[in-house]
């Protein structure tokens, strides 16, 4: 095993780097002007100058920015604020019962969902509506605002449960349960004492999960479509439109811009790390000086309430497409359809097998290599630490798809796989979600991995075990909490990938994903409904098999169990 | 050397797996068109990879009727790629283009009109001219319907076979609406009576695009000025009609005009939350099926404006690189046949209209044309009125850019 293991990194960077640079060239070289299919065969500026002659650009860029930072900003604060107010408590072991289902939903469903909760004509209106006898709702705008509020909105209520997720999966690294309890003795309000003590232990281990969140709010599609302005769209979104243009001509000035894209990105990570290190440089002076902050039953509410109306906007969301996926004709203002029909499900279920086994098969497939890939090289970093620091630079590499626009990405990814005559295989697809599967499951794994305290290793080697011993018998037990959550995360990207399985499958794998988009398109509230249901479910096994399976397995074991 | 037995071992397998997934289909010449039994020969067999739109699932279910007959009939299997937005069987033939594939390509037949065509024709995406070989081209009605050869004032050039009839029809909720305006100018007034009551999807969108081009036909001084290319005219002159009566519009429209729907398909929605009283659509048989489907309260009538609306041809196109060339081209054979352009009209089925001419095709067929029930909500063809003919599409991308600027970013 450790001459396998020497191959895991190089392994992963090769199976990585041919689509990454195939994807990246795909985009680099059009916005120069180089795309000889198109008739571009010349290095050109043109497009650049027709990016920056769009009207309302600079708003585009600014919209894209302030959400996506707005959003993480909100979501990491609220996940932090929960996690110090209310860790060791009920509310708190409630809110991981529900995690598994909220996780689930897909972006797209649970945006489509909290739209139609907060519509002038959604399901809240309603309420009152009924209340008041109103029969036309008023003609004022909630959702797709000039601000992006109510992206930001659909954005939190699905971020928080993530980084939630991952903040679950480094508490017992961090030994944040004892920590807390050593500052709770010292006679520090239960919130202050997490954030002086707790947070600084816990935040280099979702530092990439946040990285993550801020780089896929600030370059979201679906979740724009549906919740974001339109005068004008978000750039990510103005770029889907371009390179969807009739006009072939257009794809040149949507590369550039998705260069620009990927600029804004990577300058919000930057503007976060500078932010990060100058709150760590007052904060600290802050811990140090003792401010106990007893009183703090108003943060602690502030805490609850922000958890509870992000989980409530998902659950509630997904609550309404499943009346949709059932209704009859429902008109403003009845808070119920005033007729029922299961017909369209009938129709439907019957159609759905080979999507179900195409899903499972992909999203199987790509999660358990990405899985092997992430293990095998963590493991070998880990084993190598003590001499080098090896394959950390190559690695970052695998990053990129989260930082770019991933329609910009799929048409290198296509040239990538026709030239190797793989286009429209099994193995194409699954190697296609893999890019995208991969860094998720990294950075889900990769800082409780790096945390986990490396005296378990060295006392195991002590006591004569062999590295491989080690590792079966000592590390994957002791992780395997982050292990199922990073394949559960893992599953439920792929399971919501639609270009990649559309494009590089050439439509021979049809999938939940790929009909519930098409299906979508028909903008059926019904239609969307069930297959907004249909979509829940597969993710949510998975999720729920990452939080049983560990419970069960650490019933006995009392140091394993979470909130101990 | 268990090692590199191993290794070995390793590569076979990996190399068997890509073998065995591996489904690249061989090249299929192109085929000869003036054998017509030659092509239903070489389309035995294949599969025709079809790239349709699959927003709808009456459409869907009409397609997958479509591949069943073509099973029984050719032998010929068909197998639907469902797509969200056309653009991307476009783009995925570019794809191959740039990559080198020259046959054996993955799209074997796109559902196609307008801008997409005038773009894949320009650039030397698709196969042919082989439509005006096709047996059952000879029933298609080009003198009546000008549109099915002429695509977006476009000519076809025997690159798309046509297989259904469009034309803008617009719906109301008659509880709400007492007398319809049914012209341009009536709408507006209409509006400045019912402020905030009515839109249109954000151009580009088709649907949106196909207002504009709806308005400016009207309003525009000379109509027959948008046939020709708009580098031909004085662009600005020609379009001023259209800003005054937008400048008039925009303020009255839902929300201000600061926000739009997406699509045409989410005006439907729109109707049953009662945020809007007038919607449009490319397909006047859509509000019965929407009813049916309980999208539409059952109160809601199509009508037309009184000087005609703009009406066009959806079509099916065989890319350049096609891996079934011949088995796309006796698909599209019998989506021209009169059984099957019978069943498209169906409003019980999809409620498409035909591009056939009724008096060329058999009179068996032509009774049961006759025989159809086009329900309750649905203008029959006669009573669609005057079809007005598309502008050339640069007229359109002209259009979509200064409206963009001018309304594009919200003050």
């Amino acid at each position: 095993m450790p001459k396998l293991l020497k191959y895991a990194p190089g392994l992963t960077v090769v199976l990585m780097v041919g689509p990454l640079l195939a994807g990246l060239l795909g985009t680099v070289l059009p916005a120069f002007g180089y795309l000889p299919a198109l008739g571009g065969g010349q290095a050109s500026l043109a497009a650049w100058r027709a990016l920056f002659a769009q009207p309302g650009l600079l708003i585009s860029v600014r919209l894209s920015a302030t959400t996506g930072l707005l959003a993480t900003a909100i979501s990491f604060g609220v996940v932090m604020l929960f996690c110090a107010a209310w860790q060791g408590t009920r509310a708190f072991d409630l809110m991981q019962r529900v995690l598994a289902p909220i996780l689930s939903v897909p972006h797209a469903a649970a945006a489509f969902g909290i739209a139609f909760l907060i519509a002038p004509s959604g399901w809240i209106v309603r309420v009152f509506a009924a209340l008041g006898g109103w029969d036309r709702p008023a003609d004022i705008v909630t959702v797709q605002d000039g601000w992006g509020l109510a992206l930001v909105a659909g954005l939190v209520a699905k971020e928080v449960p993530f980084l939630f997720l991952m903040t679950l999966g480094a508490l017992p690294q961090a030994d944040g349960e004892r920590t807390r309890h050593v500052a709770l003795t010292l006679g520090y309000g239960r919130v202050a004492g997490w954030f002086k003590t707790v947070l600084p232990r816990i935040y280099p281990q979702i530092k990439l999960p946040v990285f993550a969140v801020l780089a896929y709010s600030a370059s979201v599609v679906d979740v724009a479509m549906i919740l974001a302005p339109t005068t004008p769209a978000p750039l990510a979104v103005r770029i889907l439109h371009w390179l969807s243009d009739p006009d072939l001509s257009m794809r040149f000035m949507a590369s550039a811009a998705a260069l620009v894209q990927l600029g804004v990105v990577v300058g919000l990570i930057a503007l976060w790390w500078g932010f990060e290190k100058l709150v760590a440089r007052f904060g600290r002076g802050w811990a140090e000086a003792g401010g106990r902050y007893r009183c703090e039953g108003s943060v602690r509410a502030l805490g609850a309430v922000a958890a509870l109306i992000a989980a409530g906007m998902v659950l509630l969301g997904i609550a309404g497409l499943a009346v949709w996926s059932i209704a009859g004709f429902w008109r403003f203002p009845d808070m119920l359809p005033g007729q029922w029909s299961v017909k369209l499900w009938l129709r439907e279920l019957p159609a759905l097998g080979d999507d179900v086994i195409n899903t499972v098969v992909i999203g199987g497939a790509a999660v358990v290599l990405a899985i092997i890939l992430v293990v095998a090289c963590l493991e070998r970093e880990q084993r190598n630490a003590a001499t080098s620091r090896p394959g950390r630079g190559a690695l970052w590499l695998i990053y990129v798809p989260l930082l770019m626009p991933q329609i910009s990405f799929m048409f290198g990814l296509q040239v990538f796989f026709t030239f190797l005559g793989l286009e429209r295989t099994l193995v194409s697809v699954v190697l296609a979600h893999l890019v995208f599967v991969l860094p998720y499951v990294f950075l889900s794994l990769a800082d409780p991995f790096r945390a986990l305290d490396p005296r378990y290793r060295q006392t195991a080697l002590c006591l004569g075990a062999s590295p491989d011993r080690v590792f079966w018998r000592v590390i994957l037990p002791l992780l395997t909490r982050p292990v199922l959550a990073a394949i559960a995360v893992g599953f439920a990207v792929s399971v919501g990938q639609y270009l990649p399985t559309l494009l590089i499958g050439a439509g021979r794998f049809a999938t939940l994903t790929t009909d519930a988009v098409a299906l979508a398109a028909g903008n059926d509230r019904r239609m969307i409904g069930i297959y907004g249901v249909l979509q829940t479910v597969l993710p949510f096994v998975g999720f729920g098999i990452a939080m049983l399976v560990p419970a069960i397995l650490f019933c006995r074991r009392r140091g394993m169990r979470r909130d101990i | 050397m268990p090692r590199l037995t191993a290794r070995l071992m390793a590569a076979a397998i990996f190399g068997a797996s890509l073998m065995g997934f591996s489904s690249l289909a061989s090249a299929d010449p192109a085929p000869d068109m003036q054998n017509w039994d030659a092509v239903l020969k070489q389309a035995k067999g294949q599969t025709v990879y079809w790239y349709a739109w699959g927003g709808e699932p009456r459409i869907n279910d009409y397609i997958a009727w479509a591949g069943n007959q073509m099973q029984e009939k050719y032998g010929v299997t068909v197998k639907q790629v469902k797509l969200a937005d056309t653009a991307d069987a476009v783009s995925k033939v570019v794809s191959e283009k740039a990559a080198g594939v020259a046959d054996g390509g993955a799209v074997d037949m796109i559902w196609i009109n307008g801008e997409n065509f005038a773009a894949m024709k320009r650039n030397g995406l698709l196969f042919g001219p082989w439509v005006e070989q096709t047996p059952h081209f000879k029933y298609v009605d080009v003198i009546g319907k000008p549109t099915t050869i002429n695509d977006f004032t476009v000519p076809t050039a025997g690159l798309e076979a046509p297989w259904g009839m469009a034309q803008l029809s617009f719906f109301d909720d008659t509880s709400r609406v007492k007398t319809p305006p049914r012209s341009a100018q009536a709408l507006l007034a209409w509006l400045q009576t019912h402020p905030g009551r009515f839109t249109y999807p954000q151009p580009p969108d088709y649907m949106g695009s196909s207002f504009l081009k709806q308005v400016l036909t009207e309003v525009v001084d000379d109509p027959a000025v948008l046939q020709k290319p708009a580098g031909d005219a004085d662009a600005q002159k020609v379009l001023a009609p259209l800003w005054t009566y937008l400048a008039k519009m925009q303020p009255l429209l839902w929300r201000d005009g600061n926000a739009y729907p997406a699509n045409g398909a989410a005006l439907r929605a729109m109707m049953a939350d009662n945020e809007i009283d007038i919607g449009f659509s490319f397909s006047a048989a859509e509000v019965s099926a929407a009813i049916a489907n309980f999208e539409l309260p059952d109160s809601v009538r199509s009508f037309v404006f009184d000087g005609g609306t703009l009406g066009n041809t959806s079509f099916v196109a065989i890319p350049f690189n096609a891996s079934a060339k011949a088995g796309a081209v006796v698909l599209a054979d019998f989506l021209m046949s009169p059984q099957a352009q019978l069943r498209k009209q169906d409003p019980k089925i999809w409620g498409s209209f035909t591009v056939l001419d009724m008096d060329k095709i058999p009179p068996a067929d032509r009774e049961k044309f006759d025989a159809l029930d086009l329900g309750v909500a649905t203008l029959s063809p006669a009573d669609m009125g005057k079809v007005l003919p598309e502008p050339h599409p640069s007229w359109m991308e002209l259009v979509e850019r200064e409206w963009q600027k001018r309304y594009g970013v919200a003050p």
